[in-house]
């Protein structure tokens, strides 16, 4: 046909004199340069306190790196790491891509290198990928703290884990046999394909299912992956119940996940046959645990994750501790932490949520 | 018609068309001073220095590297699709030829096989992908649009199909080293001087041979070129094929620098390629465009997203500022086109005023 | 063509117990189709859909939130009114300032993305925070049907009937074949255009509604890439990426086809990661079918008109 697709979309006359373009283009720069110039005028204000100068009374610069901005379950951990810093006396910042994929972190850890930040706190979307930005940050001075994901351990000098992974995913595997009684086929419904985190757990769910023989009866049949998507992860627990109807529980380790399964069921005629289990936000499982979709399920305090972090960063560069094995430094309210093995520092035991407690929090 | 093309697009232009041109006859210089691309390097200049001056930090050989880095993959991409778009066609699938190049590489490479090879083997793929978007759009006379649309989806397909959850990340250090490594202490990333050498040959390629002169005649008139003896179907082919070539190459950049070969690796950045193409002067309608000025679009886009970050705004602003910028860069000369056409009717009711008042 | 083609896959896919939920998936994207169709039709393209519905979304959660005792109807209409400017705005821009659609939508693509994320921050809105009769929209059933599906179905009915017999209609398919013809005929083509785009944003904020009453949470990023999978549905059902021709039933009808596939390659078992790519053959395969049908029936015509010469 006429091979001009682009042409299609508008037909018009082409015209042109040398001035037109002129003044178009002298347009185009103007509004370049008020976008620009407004930007840069409006953030002055904000970041004018710790960036200039580099005298030796300057707060400590703590910058958070999620795996993506405006995710609620970052939100939790960040308002820790926002605490945690204050309480320090550091300066506390934000950054980070919209979107969770590995390389969109390396361009912030540039820009947070050259600012000459303190302490880079970072959820790492890829273990690898970050790996020979964050070696750049530490050769210009900056501590590497791993929270929530971690990175490849050459490249960070502490880890800060929730909870111990072993434990995250046995607690799962309890619950879920409770609730199906024994014995019964279950799936998993994760975040991404790649998440560090998830992943692990989901080894050693898997593990667990393979070697402890009050789970003989148990099969997990199938790995879903929702993507830490709302949309995509409740089609995918559609997906599994219309692909194995003899389903009796499903295990979604990510908060996104369990929330999406949650509605799923409860809309239709599984709620209350087909348990689900997981790591959810007690507000966004409110609702799912009074009607009864829910039985039970866990978490952590996320908050305390950003909180510890801080620390952990504070004392990092004060040379409290260096990452290795037994260093023990205090944070906070939370009391002395230990440097375990691989540099892994452990927040706290996960929480179990039900219809009597679910109310007693609030993130 | 041609002239206005010959005229815009850029320095060491023949004048052989000049005989044609509309009255205002300017010297050659004040024609180049003042030419969209020279414009638009005026203000990426106007930009560098604010922020050299009033962004912290900007100010330094590092900015140079990491800003250059950043746009690498998108600057290699820009090139040949500023040529498949000045011939009026489009290329949609190119971030996802990254993608699946990224597996296959990782893939390949997991497998045993020797990275040279792998290279070679990564390079060739691009090149049959490029084909098979060329064969369609030109063998089948398929809309470039639709057609890419489905090759966006399908490659990434392959590409899931291809490495599928995993990730693959221990290639050589040498390579990923030397991904990132730059010249001297200019802060220049040594894998700029391949672009300069892909800048180089679709610069010369578009604006000193006559098979460039060919695509902008064909963006401006199918009809009229296959009539002065351009076989249009031909060009648009290899076109497409030099495109998927080069995305294969940005994808193998991208693995290397971010030493991690995924499926996902460069999900949408086909926007931003055709945003940066389109911000450096090229006509989505064919016809028009100039490599100088896409280098300087890509630069642009690039300097002024890195000077936001650096100023410590969220990716939040980014987007909204790259949407504001594509959209101002093709309604500004509308609005120019249309101001100007107000102030002749102006003038000439005037003048017709005056005529009258005369007798 | 695609009819059948839809027509013999259908019944190996469709299991009762998943017809229901087959059909909520795909109204959604049923709804974004038919205003997609309208749009390329007129020889322009809508890429801003998904964040039209990421912003409208995020609104209606807003709405809910802000004033808990507000009317359904009432929000299904500000819902659309919303819609219909961020609409308005995509069309002001193509016809006003002669810029071709696709520039301008990918700019409104980033633009209304960035205003969402701006808005939403980390905030987010759960079904928990909408009234249950809401809620319950996109899972009470009439006949089998739910309700939202049938509210799909009037909407394809209404779109088409406006598009084949009145005047409005036709002269959109007019302006896509020839928009200077169009123009010489005395077609009012810019009112028609920034028509043609209101009602994508209309529906793309009624699909953006029904999206809150569907899932659980609106945010940021609600309705991310749903771009493609819309004009990749509009394609499928054979409504011409160069404009001036193709039904919204034929839209509706690749929606369908799309999210059944999606989802029966689910249920069939089918490696996951094969979906995408399936995907991609499918939409090619469409523009190639019409491609060849449209040659057919010119070579057909053209030896009719030379023996009738």
């Amino acid at each position: 046909m006429k091979g001009r697709t682009m042409k299609l979309i508008h037909t018009r006359a082409h015209r042109d004199t040398a001035s037109g373009r002129r003044i178009a283009a002298f347009a185009a720069i103007a509004t370049t340069v008020a976008l620009v110039a407004t930007g840069c005028a409006a953030a002055t204000p904000g970041d004018s306190g710790g960036s200039d100068g580099d005298g030796a009374t300057e707060a400590l610069s703590i910058a958070f790196l999620p795996k993506q901005l405006n995710n609620p379950y970052t939100d939790v951990v960040l308002s820790g790491g926002k605490a945690g810093t204050e309480e320090i006396g550091g300066e506390y910042s934000v950054v980070g891509p919209l979107e969770a994929s590995a390389s969109s972190q390396v361009s912030f850890i540039n820009t947070l290198t050259q600012q000459g930040t303190k302490v880079i706190v970072i959820a790492a979307n890829d273990p690898d990928a970050v790996g020979p930005a964050l070696e750049e940050a530490r050769a210009a001075g900056a501590k590497i703290v791993a929270f929530d994901s971690d990175t490849n351990p050459d490249y960070r000098d502490v880890f800060i884990s929730q909870v111990v992974s072993k434990d995250v995913a046995l607690i799962q595997v309890e619950q879920i046999a409770e609730q199906i009684g024994g014995s019964g086929e279950i799936a998993i419904l994760s975040a991404t394909a790649n998440a560090t985190n998830q992943n692990e757990w989901i080894k050693f769910i898997e593990e667990e299912l393979a070697s402890n023989p009050e789970y003989a009866d148990i099969t997990l049949v199938a790995k879903v992956y929702g993507d830490d998507d709302d949309a995509k992860s409740f089609q995918e627990a559609q997906g599994l119940l219309s692909a194995y109807p003899n389903l009796k529980g499903i295990i979604s380790p990510t908060t996104v996940g369990i929330a999406a399964t949650a509605r799923y069921l409860s809309t239709t005629d599984f709620k209350g046959k087909v348990a689900l289990v997981g790591l959810g936000l007690p507000n966004e499982m409110r609702e799912f645990v009074k009607d009864g979709t829910v039985k039970e399920f866990a978490l952590w305090d996320p908050a305390q994750l950003g909180y510890v972090a801080a620390f952990a960063g504070q004392a990092l560069v004060d040379g409290t501790i260096t990452g290795a094995v037994g260093d023990t430094f205090m944070a906070g309210e939370l009391g002395e932490k230990e440097v375990g093995e691989g540099g892994i520092v452990i927040v706290g035991p996960p929480t179990r949520f039900n219809a009597d407690n679910i109310d007693d929090y609030d993130f | 018609m041609s002239e206005r093309t010959i005229v815009r697009s850029g320095e060491g232009v023949p004048a052989t068309t000049a005989g044609t041109l509309p009255v205002r006859v300017r010297s050659r210089w004040t024609r180049i001073l003042l030419s969209r691309d020279a414009v638009m390097f005026y203000a990426l200049i106007a930009v560098v220095v604010y922020a050299y001056t009033q962004v912290p930090y900007f100010a330094s050989t590092q900015t140079v590297g990491f800003l250059l880095l950043d746009v690498i993959p998108i600057l290699l991409i820009a090139m040949p699709m500023a040529l498949v778009i000045i011939t009026g066609e489009i290329d949609l699938s190119v971030a996802s030829t990254v993608g699946l190049t990224s597996a296959v590489m990782g893939v390949l490479f997991q497998a045993g096989v020797p990275i040279g090879v792998v290279l070679v083997l990564c390079l060739l793929l691009g090149t049959v992908l490029g084909a098979v978007n060329g064969f369609l759009v030109t063998a089948l006379g398929l809309p470039s649009l639709a057609v890419t649309i489905g090759t966006l989806a399908l490659y990434r397909g392959f590409a899931l199909v291809v490495i599928g959850d995993n990730a693959v990340a221990n290639f050589p250090q040498e390579l990923t080293r030397f991904s990132t490594s730059k010249l001297g202490d200019t802060g220049i990333p040594v894998v700029m001087l391949l672009v300069l050498a892909v800048a180089l040959v679709f610069g010369v390629l578009l604006h000193f041979t006559p098979f460039g002169r060919a695509l902008v005649a064909l963006g401006f008139n199918k009809e009229a070129a296959a009539f002065v003896g351009i076989r249009v179907g031909r060009a648009k082919f290899w076109l497409f094929v030099s495109t998927g070539l080069v995305s294969s190459l940005a994808g193998i950049f991208w693995t290397l620098r971010y030493s991690s070969a995924r499926s996902d690796n460069a999900t949408g950045i086909e926007l931003a390629v055709i945003a940066a193409v389109l911000l450096g002067g090229v006509s989505i309608f064919g016809g028009t465009g100039s490599i100088p000025g896409v280098i300087i679009g890509v630069l642009l886009i690039g300097t002024i997203n890195y000077t936001l970050r650096l100023a410590r705004f969220s990716d939040v602003v980014l987007s909204i500022v790259t949407g504001a910028l594509l959209i101002a860069s093709v309604v500004a000369p509308s609005i120019a086109e249309w101001a100007r056409g107000r102030l002749h009717a102006r003038r000439t009711a005037r003048l017709e005023l005056q005529r009258a008042a005369a007798q | 063509m695609l009819v059948v083609v839809t027509a013999t896959i259908n019944p190996l896919f469709l299991t009762p117990q998943g017809v229901k939920d087959l059909l909520l998936n795909a109204t959604i994207v049923v709804i974004l189709a038919i205003g997609q169709a309208l749009v390329i039709i007129t020889r322009n393209v809508d890429l801003s859909v998904g964040s039209i519905l990421g912003l409208v979304a995020f609104g209606t959660g807003t709405l809910f939130a802000v004033y808990p005792g507000i009317p359904i109807i009432l929000v299904f209409v500000i819902g659309m009114a919303f819609g219909a400017v961020l609409g308005a705005v995509n069309g002001l821009l193509v016809t006003i300032a002669k810029v071709p659609a696709l520039v301008i939508t990918l700019g409104t693509l980033y633009i209304y993305r960035g205003v969402n994320n701006a808005w939403a921050g980390g905030t987010q809105y759960f079904a928990g925070d909408r009234p249950r009769a809401f809620s319950s929209l996109s899972t009470d059933t009439i006949f089998g049907f739910p309700l939202i599906t049938l509210l799909a179905i009037a909407v394809v009915v209404g779109v088409a009937i406006v598009l084949a017999y009145t005047r409005a209609g036709r002269d959109l398919y007019a302006i896509g074949s020839d928009p200077a013809a169009a123009r010489l005929f005395g077609i009012p083509v810019t009112r028609r255009v920034l028509g043609a785009f209101v009602a994508s944003g209309v529906l793309a904020g009624l699909a953006a509604v029904l999206y809150a009453s569907r899932f659980n949470a609106v945010g940021a990023t609600t309705g991310t890439g749903l771009e493609l999978d819309v004009v990749a549905a509009a394609v499928v059902g054979g409504v011409a990426i160069f404009g001036g021709s193709g039904t919204v039933v034929g839209a509706a009808i690749g929606a369908l086809l799309l999210t059944t596939i999606t989802s029966a390659l689910t249920a069939l078992r089918v490696d996951k990661f094969w979906q995408q790519a399936i995907v991609g053959v499918l939409i090619i395969a469409a523009i190639s079918v019409d491609r060849l049908v449209s040659l057919n029936r010119a070579r057909k015509l053209r030896v009719s008109e030379a023996r009738n010469v």
